[in-house]
């Protein structure tokens, strides 16, 4: 008889491990805020990398999202970050996907849309969310700066084996219900150190049933569980989306690695350290309340109090001091100063869609002080441009940006102000995240639409 | 390269809300250089100054005061280093010189990223962490930290971070010295997966 088929997360691992606590890394992204740090060190130190077709240098983090940029940023002194990072990776001749660049973007809204991330591969990156990545059946995850020195320069990366966890989500999303609202119900039922130390797979039919980039902002908040890494199994969906990207393979290259994806999948009795339910036809609308994602509730929900939310009194006393909150509060109806969309979890065409589809014939309420969209990459935003959808977005009162984190934290130029209650398609409510002192408050994109029209937090179907 | 350490007795700031995340350790607004240095002045800047910007002390946080000043090992609370992964956090806290994290638990970036940076990271229940005063000894030959009333509790470490943290070793040096076994491994895998491989 046939030994148990492993998990997908096992399979991948087996495949990279060269021995116990050496991992074979695929691919490594670098962005600007950290790069020229790795760099500059590893050549401080005589070192190469062993191979710059596999390492790819992002200008994302703190590049200015304002019209007409250049390498200047609202951060002071952030140029320094671009202009070092831009001349330490040529200097390593790796491919750099700079501030200009028709491909330029948020380092995991354009792995995948170049092919850069592929099932089977082993891909890191010094960023948290890389686990986004995973989406497309390949082992992603952030890892520090050091790491990083060390996955250019041998090509592997010292690493403790995370446990197996399945998240097996049966049924079906319900309308107006995101995979967005499905992290953060997961999130809020199991707390933010629910998926800590553990290669998170998300499966079971509402998982399928998803499109790539749903899958994606799923895996992108499975951070925010504490996971090391989050996993969608690769199917037809997944290749059908790669198939000709720039980085993927052609030919018959192309079939021997569609032969090799299609075993990328746990098997019926693989084994897990962890397993959790989710039945989709339980998952609302969801928005936060306080300052980690965990802090969230239905829509529909008010701000609970600390045994409702499971909290230490000191902790949920905290949170609501600095959102200026008190429980019992609806959430729904609370005023807001400013919007965002955007981020590695929802700055995507369809995201932008969603959300268009909601402000399309309406104007932002005036007293949001504030509303941007920022899509995830520049290829994004030529397509969302090519469907109208940026005057759709400017004929409601958003302003149009260029691809990039922008927003989604504060970097030390651009910020919401102090006090201000912002609702934001992204993934971090910590303490000012996106400025300080800005309260956030983390939902979908129609959400974050809904809210801007109605000038306070909103549902779009209350929408007059 | 760090410095190795293989025992270490000094003042132990005590500093231990749960979730101290690395925006706390340190504010992006202050990782101002692209480099690992220049971070130490912003090291805990929104707690430890009254405000960041003139650099005005708030006397209330421990490590302006006298007894903490020196203090290079840290007592936190749980999950201590949580949030973005920016290594910053462990520069930061390695460049003012702290030597030891003492936590009931880590998050695990932060906790890779202490030990490349030469701090050790020790996982202590919490109520000894809060039990343990000042000074503290850690001592990575024992595997024990020693608190102020002179009890010593043992702790555990991997042994790679271990020997890397005692040795002030460089984990790339470390992972070189398996330039055989890597190799091998990318001439098989270059023959079983040439699809994953761009040159
Ligand atoms: S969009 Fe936000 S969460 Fe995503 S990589 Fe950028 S800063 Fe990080």
């Amino acid at each position: 008889m046939a030994a148990a088929m492993p998990s997908l997360f096992e399979t991948l691992w087996r495949t990279h491990e060269i021995r116990p606590g050496l991992v074979a890394i695929d691919r490594v992204m670098l962005h600007e805020r950290t790069g020229a740090a790795a760099l500059r060190a590893l050549e401080a130190a005589g070192r190469r990398v062993v191979n710059p077709a596999h390492a790819f240098v992002v200008m994302d983090h703190i590049v200015d999202t304002r019209p007409g940029r250049t390498d200047g940023t609202l951060m002071p002194g952030g140029q320094a970050f671009i202009t070092e990072t831009r001349a330490a990776a040529r200097a390593f001749g790796l491919t750099v996907f700079d501030v200009t660049d028709p491909d330029q973007g948020i380092t995991h809204v354009i792995s995948p849309e170049l092919g850069i991330v592929l099932p089977g591969l082993t891909l890191v990156a010094p960023d948290s969310h890389t686990g986004t990545q995973g989406a497309f059946g390949a082992l992603a995850w952030g890892i520090g700066s050091s790491e990083a020195e060390h996955a250019l320069a041998t090509g592997t990366l010292r690493v403790g084996k995370p446990g197996a966890m399945r998240v097996m989500v049966s049924g079906r999303l319900g309308p107006g219900v995101t995979p967005k609202d499905l992290a953060l119900h997961l999130i809020a039922t199991h707390g933010a150190r629910g998926g800590e130390g553990m290669a998170v797979e998300f499966a079971g039919e509402a998982v399928t049933a998803l499109d790539m980039e749903g899958r994606m902002t799923l895996c992108n908040m499975a951070t925010e569980f504490g996971a090391f890494s989050a996993l969608v199994a690769p199917d037809e969906v997944t290749f059908a989306w790669l198939a000709g990207r720039r980085h993927a393979p052609k030919g018959a290259m192309w079939e021997q690695a569609l032969a090799h994806w299609r075993t990328l999948r746990s098997g019926p009795d693989a084994a897990f350290d962890r397993e959790i339910a989710v039945d989709a036809a339980e998952v609302q609308p969801m928005v936060s309340w306080g300052t980690s994602p965990q802090h969230s509730v239905p829509l529909r929900a008010a701000v609970p109090t600390a045994a409702e939310a499971g909290l230490a009194p000191d902790t949920h006393a905290r949170a609501l001091a600095y959102m200026g909150l008190r429980p019992g509060q609806p959430l729904r109806g609370l005023p807001i100063d400013g919007a965002f969309i955007g981020s590695c979890t929802n700055s995507r065409l369809s995201d932008l869609r969603r959300a268009a589809a909601i402000l399309k014939g309406r104007r932002i309420a005036p007293t949001v002080r504030k509303a941007l969209v920022v899509p995830g990459s520049q290829a994004v935003k030529r397509a969302a441009e090519a469907e109208g959808l940026d005057r759709i977005f400017e004929a409601a009162g958003f302003a149009w940006r260029e691809s990039g984190c922008s927003l989604c934290f504060f970097a030390g130029g651009e910020s919401f102000g102090a006090g201000e209650r912002v609702i934001s398609s992204t993934n971090r409510n910590f303490e000012s995240r996106q400025g300080p002192g800005t309260r956030t408050h983390i939902a979908s994109p129609e959400v974050v639409a809904a809210s801007a029209i109605a000038g306070v937090i909103a549902s779009p179907a209350e929408l007059a | 390269m760090p410095e190795p350490l293989v025992r270490l007795t000094a003042p132990a700031l005590p500093f231990w809300a749960d979730n101290i995340d690395t925006d706390i350790i340190i504010p992006s607004r202050e990782m101002k250089g692209t480099g690992k240095t220049g971070l130490a002045a912003g090291l805990f800047a929104n707690r430890r100054y009254r405000n960041p910007e003139t650099r005005e002390e708030d006397p209330d946080f421990p490590l302006n005061q006298p007894a903490y000043r020196a203090a290079r090992i840290w007592l936190a609370g749980a999950n201590v280093g949580c949030g973005s992964s920016r290594e910053h956090a462990a520069w930061a806290l390695a460049e003012q010189g702290f030597r030891a994290v003492i936590a009931p638990s880590f998050n695990p970036i932060f906790f890779g990223n202490c030990v490349r940076n030469g701090i050790v990271p020790v996982v202590l229940a919490r109520e000894l962490v809060e039990g343990l005063g000042s000074p503290v000894t850690v001592d990575l030959e024992a595997m024990t930290v020693t608190g102020a009333d002179g009890r010593a509790h043992p702790f555990g470490l991997p042994a790679e971070a271990r020997t890397m943290l005692m040795e002030g070793l460089d984990p790339i040096a470390l992972t070189l010295k398996d330039g055989d076994a890597i190799a091998a491994w990318q001439q098989a895998d270059r023959a079983a997966r040439p699809w994953a491989w761009l040159a």
